[in-house]
This record gives C-alpha cells, sequence and structure tokens, in this order.
C-alpha cells in the first residue's frame, strides 16, 4: 500500500475498498517502526490522526470526500499547527504548541487529508544536511550514514521510506529540491506567492516559499492543486487564477524549448552527476523538446547574494525570539538584557547564531551599503539573466545538486563548504521562480536528482514535463531496500 | 576580511546573543569565511542599479481599516514563561 500513488490511493479510498483509518494506521506503523533510525519525524500525531481519519470516512460514506480525502500527510514542523508542538527543529520553540494553524495545514486539512505528524528540519530551516536540527540528525533511507539533505530533510527522508505518501516541506534556497534530489524523491518550489506563508514560521521572508514533497509529478500536482491560492493573510501572497496543476500533465512535449546554462555544466559539477543529467535531456530531445545552450551570467554571484539577503532577513525575523511572550526562556535571569542574551544565546544552536550575527553585521550602520544594498542590486542582475533566458526559452534545465549525498559530519566543520552545496538551487528564490527536482538515475548506488527551472507561475508546464519523464523512466519508482 | 574577536563580540551585543568566552574564537573564524565568501560580489559594477527588494515587485496590498482579529489573550499568554494579570512578566527595569 505504502507504494501507491495517490491517484490510486484516492480511488480505493473512494471505491470504499480501504478506508481512511486502515490507510491511516500502515503509515503511522511504518512511521512508528522507521523513525529510530530513520529519525524523519519529531513529532508523531497517532491521535488527532485516527479522529482525522474516522472524520475522513465519514465525508468518504457520505460522498462528499474530494480527492484527497482520507490520505495521510506529514507537515514539515516549520508549519504552525493549532494545539501541536511546532517546533521548528529549535530548543527556541521546543515547548511551544502553536496557537493556531497554517494556511497550508488548514488547506490539506480541508481537503480531508489526515495529518500523521511533523517532520524534522534545521533549526529554522537554516542547513543543507539537517544536521543542525535540535532533535538530531536525520539519516537518508538509501545509506543512513549519510545526509538526506536540507533543510526540508525529515519531508523527503519520510517519503524514500514510506513513512508517509506526501509531505510538506518549504524553500528558502533549495530546501525542498537538494533533499528532494538526495533523496530519490520529487520536490517541488513553486513560485513566490503561490503557498501562503501565513503560519509558516519565518526564516526569510523575500524567498521563503511552501511545496511539496511526493514521489511523483502527479502526486504533486494533486497536493498543488489543494495548497496554494491566494490568502488575504499573507502580505505577499499572489493573487492570481486558480489553476487545476492535473491539467496539462499529459501534454506533448514537441517543440519545448529547454536551456541548457553552461554554469551549470561546470567543473564544479560531478562529472557522473553531468553525464546522468546529459542522458536525461538526450530523452526529452527525443520525445521532440528542442535544446539550446543558455548562459547565466551572474549564476556565481547567486551564493554570496543569497546568503547575505538570507542572513539579513533572518537577523531581523529571528529577533522576536526574545524569551518574553513564547518560546524558551533561559532560568533566573540577572535583568532584562540578561533575559534576552541568555535566552537567545541557549536557545539557538550554532548555525542559527552565525546567520543572526552575519545578517547583524551586514545591516549595521557603515556596511548596508556595501553588503545588503549590493546583494539587492546584484539581485536584480540575477533575476535579470533568467528574464532574458525565457525570452528565448520555455524551461531551464541542470542538476540540482553538484554532488550526491555526503557523509554526516563531512561537511559540519566548515560552514562555507556547506553552503557551496545549494549552488544551482539559490539562484531560483533569489528570481522567485518555480522549479522542480526529479529523480533522474543513480551514482554509486545514489540518488541523482535533475533541476527544472520555469518561469513565473509555469508549474503546470514543469509538473507536465517532470510527468512525461517519469513516463519514460523508472528512477521515481525505485525504493532503498530495506523501507522496500 | 577578519573579523576580531572584540568585533564578534560587539556583533553578538547588538544581536542580544550571548556567546561563551571559549565559542567566540570558532565564531570569529567561521563568520570570517563567510563574510570572504560574500566580499566576491563586492566587484561587480552596480551603479545603474536598482535594489530589488521583492521577487515580484508587487506593491503592499491596502485593506480596508476593519476588526478581523479577535481578543485570543488568554489563549497566547498561556505560551509565555511567565503571566500576572494579564501581563507579561519580566526582570525589574525601573527600581
Amino acid at each position: 500500500m505504502h507504494r501507491t500513488c495517490l491517484k490510486s490511493l484516492s480511488n480505493l479510498l473512494h471505491r470504499r475498498e480501504i478506508s481512511s483509518q486502515e490507510l491511516t494506521r500502515i503509515y503511522l506503523e511504518r512511521a512508528a517502526r522507521y523513525n529510530p533510525v530513520i529519525n524523519a519525524f519529531i513529532t508523531l500525531t497517532p491521535e488527532h490522526a485516527m479522529e482525522a481519519a474516522l472524520a475522513a470516512d465519514q465525508r468518504l460514506q457520505a460522498g462528499s470526500a474530494g480527492p484527497l480525502t482520507g490520505i495521510p500527510v506529514a507537515h514539515k514542523d516549520i508549519f504552525c499547527t493549532d494545539g501541536i508542538r511546532t517546533s521548528c527543529g529549535s530548543r527556541m520553540l521546543d515547548n511551544f504548541p502553536a496557537p493556531y494553524n497554517a494556511t497550508v495545514v488548514e488547506r490539506l486539512q480541508d481537503a480531508g487529508m489526515v495529518m500523521i505528524g511533523k517532520t524534522n528540519m534545521d533549526e529554522f530551516a537554516m542547513g543543507s544536511s539537517n544536521e543542525n536540527s535540535y532533535y538530531g540528525p536525520v539519516k537518508n533511507p538509501w545509506d543512513t550514514n549519510r545526509v538526506p539533505g536540507g533543510s526540508s530533510g525529515g519531508s523527503a527522508a519520510a517519503i524514500a521510506a514510506g513513512m508517509a505518501p506526501v509531505t510538506t516541506g518549504t524553500d528558502t534556497g533549495g530546501s525542498i529540491r537538494q533533499p528532494a534530489a538526495l533523496c530519490g524523491v520529487t520536490g517541488l518550489k513553486p513560485t513566490y506567492g503561490r503557498v501562503s506563508r501565513y503560519g509558516m514560521i519565518a526564516f526569510a521572508s523575500s524567498l521563503d516559499q511552501g511545496g511539496p514533497i511526493t514521489h511523483t509529478a502527479e502526486d504533486a500536482a494533486l497536493i498543488l492543486n489543494a495548497m496554494c491560492g491566494f490568502d488575504a493573510r499573507d502580505s505577499t501572497s499572489a493573487d492570481h487564477p486558480q489553476e487545476d496543476f492535473t491539467g496539462e500533465l499529459n501534454r506533448p512535449l514537441e517543440g519545448l524549448r529547454v536551456g541548457l546554462p553552461r554554469e551549470f555544466f561546470d567543473s564544479r559539477l560531478d562529472p557522473g552527476i553531468g553525464g546522468l543529467i546529459r542522458d536525461a535531456i538526450r530523452r526529452l530531445e527525443q520525445s521532440g523538446a528542442r535544446l539550446m545552450d543558455i548562459d547565466l551570467p551572474h549564476s556565481a554571484l547567486s551564493i554570496p547574494v543569497y546568503y547575505v539577503v538570507a542572513m539579513a532577513e533572518c537577523s531581523s525575523n529571528l529577533s522576536r525570539y526574545d524569551g518574553v511572550r513564547f518560546g524558551y526562556r533561559c532560568t533566573n535571569p540577572e535583568n532584562l538584557l540578561d533575559l534576552y542574551c541568555r535566552s537567545r544565546g541557549e536557545g539557538f544552536g550554532d548555525e542559527v547564531k552565525r546567520r543572526i550575527m552575519i545578517g547583524t553585521y551586514v545591516l549595521s550602520a557603515g556596511y548596508f551599503d556595501a553588503y545588503y544594498l549590493q546583494a539587492q542590486k546584484v539581485r536584480r542582475l540575477i533575476r535579470d539573466d533568467y528574464r532574458q533566458a525565457f525570452n528565448s526559452v520555455d524551461v531551464i534545465i541542470g542538476p540540482t545538486t553538484p554532488s550526491t549525498a555526503f557523509k554526516l559530519h563531512e561537511k559540519t566543520a566548515d560552514p562555507v563548504s556547506m553552503y557551496l552545496s545549494d549552488i544551482y538551487t539559490v539562484s531560483v528564490n533569489l528570481a522567485g521562480l518555480p522549479a522542480i527536482s526529479i529523480p533522474a538515475g543513480f551514482l554509486n548506488g545514489l540518488p541523482v536528482g535533475m533541476q527544472i527551472i520555469g518561469n513565473h507561475f509555469s508549474e503546470s508546464r514543469l509538473l507536465n514535463l517532470a510527468h512525461r519523464f517519469q513516463l519514460e523512466t523508472d528512477w521515481h519508482l525505485a525504493r532503498p531496500g530495506a523501507y522496500a | 576580511m577578519v573579523l576580531e574577536k572584540e568585533k564578534v563580540e560587539g556583533i553578538a551585543r547588538l544581536a542580544r546573543l550571548e556567546l561563551k568566552t571559549t565559542e567566540i574564537e570558532a565564531y570569529s573564524r567561521d563568520l570570517s569565511r563567510i563574510l570572504e565568501l560574500i566580499e566576491e560580489m563586492k566587484g561587480v559594477n552596480t551603479a545603474d542599479v536598482a535594489p530589488m527588494e521583492h521577487p515580484l515587485e508587487i506593491r503592499a496590498r491596502l485593506r480596508e481599516d476593519q476588526v478581523t482579529e479577535t481578543d485570543q489573550r488568554g489563549k497566547y499568554q498561556a505560551l509565555a514563561p511567565a503571566t500576572a494579570d494579564g501581563f507579561y512578566l519580566v526582570p525589574k527595569v525601573i527600581e
């Protein structure tokens, strides 16, 4: 059952061949069995899940169910869940049961989905390996000596190990796509503003975007239908017409113009990954796509620009954690300043503190113009590169990551080497574009992800291309042996 | 670009973060490395480029001035470390 796609699960539920309660039990049982090894979940919510499953079964019985009613889902622990711990992977929020639901949580709940738990993540979504979680690292189901990627590592590992049929994630600089690539699953980062940020704990507000992690592009389309839509409670929510993302899945690829950025296939890329991505691209060419080389000349600057913007925004967003109104408070503060400094010093982990300090520095008097303002200007140049490229191509394709899953502790001693694993993903966030990572083969037994980037609001096109590719390949069907 | 220990302590003070003395050296090293990475963008000529504040360059939406939130003080204060009579408690500020 745990290998069944969402559409088939939905059909089984609607034909009453399985109940939501039975399906939920299967996933709760798998999640509980594998969590001691994979550590994909921070919190499992069996009681909440069984109540929701019962309600879903009643809707299915009454004939008032939708396509997602009764299907289990796990949310990244960055999405606020009313009355349920929402830790954001941090000691700071270890004691925080959110007082309301995020819009994403509410929308999937209204669709009848059954939340089975909250997934592990890098603290405040800051990290590319999931080693920055207060709750310990997540392990990659393909090789438990390796990282699953981050920051949505728990959400990606849970899909790979069959602990949930669909999970939510957030992507500020690659945090959905990079773990999806490293765990051999499908991860979609929508256009900035598509998915409401209300109740999604803020890291870098001009970059953060929620999205689904699934096995297939078709599954992602089904979930995206329910996840996205205008939300007055998010000041940057895009007021864009509602679409059915499953509508274009089967469109033929004839004449599709595919751009291949020279900068994404340079010497930093593992040659083995480069070969697999070129094989995948040749397959698309055989399906009728037209390939052309393109240039994104400023992409080498995307890492420095990204880290200035992201750290500046995080230092501002995380100033709310002061030990006064909610979250961690130090014991026996001497005075108000001591309360602030020790609550934050003890409540935040190392990487979060590093980023807050860099952010504080680049925003401080005398440095603002040289760092933050310059970053915002170069950000425009990076965006303009993409704008120029989309004058001549429909989509852009390249690798999602420069290497396959690395070993635990391999990059923890040097934060900069960790940052460089985001080299192909961060520019997409700077430009606010949608992108999807899909499985494109294996290198030495580890999954490799292919990234497809589109123009603003072109998710249907990305899902169409990904779906056609998945009809012709079976990389997305591979499961790690121990969890098959 | 090297951030001296004194500078790191100054930034930590601004950011309201207590660092242990034993940690400061490691932060000084790591933050200097990160700044070195960031410096790579400094050489780009951006004299005629306007800063980009928002990926879709939308303007802030306005709404009617109506009450949309209800009072949930009890629910929110139940999450606080210390409250009394509807107030959040902190160490004494004024003697």
